[in-house]
């Protein structure tokens, strides 16, 4: 009651973006649990085209040997190896990342801190897999 | 049981589908198939990566492989459809190209996965004269 004379203390600006005013650093940031949810939609439609490549590889398969070679040159074409570098990353994040939003369907694994730690578990494994395959991949003839 | 809606609403058919809860039942059910069956196919794609069209027919024509490939391929289309219905449904907001879109989508996964589907039917199936 006494202090009723002192400047009041700083408010919220709006929008509150910004930690002070102009030209200050911005409050809002970007969290590891927004990345998981944004890549989990972007690696779904990433496999949607995958799911169609599947579906090439099923019909040239049908169509005969001349077919089935182009197809596989064009997945052995430089463009055709770093897409599906691409979507063996996509299958393995989307795949770790449906797993967790199974575990979220129970209830269960909601704070944040659990929220975090999954995410950072989710990129791990989807990195470490793809590295995996990839390796396999490339010890066995794959490639 | 007492229905609390009003006439008017009754009468404009607000209010719930009484279906929403299957289509997501049915994504989260194809999902827990999927984490199997993909895990599957990534071994599967290391496979016939490495070996030749001959390899390929012959792989195809084992029984398991060829139920699995139908099966991941059948669920992988239903989840796809799904999936980008709620993409759609999300960002598109205009009946028309929202519908346009829908229908794109399911004709899409519909005659791809058929496609999918039968040829590797036909394949699994035939003589085997082309194959190993």
């Amino acid at each position: 009651m006494t202090e009723a004379s002192s400047t009041p203390r700083e408010r919220p600006v709006s929008p509150h973006l910004v930690t002070g005013g102009l030209g200050s650093p911005l409050l809002w940031r970007w969290h590891i649990t927004m990345w998981t949810s944004i890549l989990h939609r972007v690696s779904g439609v990433g496999l949607y085209v995958g799911g169609l490549i599947v579906a090439a590889w099923a019909i040239s398969l049908a169509e005969g040997p001349d077919a089935y070679a182009t197809f596989k040159s064009l997945l052995g074409s430089i463009p055709g190896k770093v897409l599906m570098l691409g979507l063996t990353g996509a299958v393995f994040f989307h795949l770790a990342s449906g797993v967790r939003h199974l575990i979220w369907d129970s209830g269960r694994a909601f704070d944040i801190k659990s929220a975090n730690a999954g995410s950072v578990v989710i990129f791990a494994f989807a990195v470490a897999a793809t590295l995996a395959v990839w390796g396999i991949a490339s010890m066995t003839g794959a490639l | 049981m007492v229905s609390y809606r009003t006439p008017l609403g009754q009468a404009r058919g607000l209010g719930s589908a009484k279906h929403g809860a299957s289509h997501w039942v049915a994504e989260k059910v194809s999902a827990i198939a999927l984490v199997p069956l993909v895990i599957w196919m990534v071994y599967a794609v290391l496979q016939l990566a490495a070996g030749d069209y001959g390899f390929a027919v012959h792989w195809i024509q084992s029984p398991l492989n060829a139920t699995l490939v139908v099966l991941t391929l059948a669920i992988s289309f239903w989840h796809m459809h799904a999936g980008l219905r709620v993409v759609v449904e999300d960002y598109i907001h205009k009946t028309l190209t929202k519908s346009a879109l829908l229908l794109l989508n399911l004709f899409v996964c519909g005659l791809s996965g058929a496609l999918a589907i039968f040829s590797i039917l036909k394949v699994a199936l035939g003589a085997g004269v082309l194959g190993a």
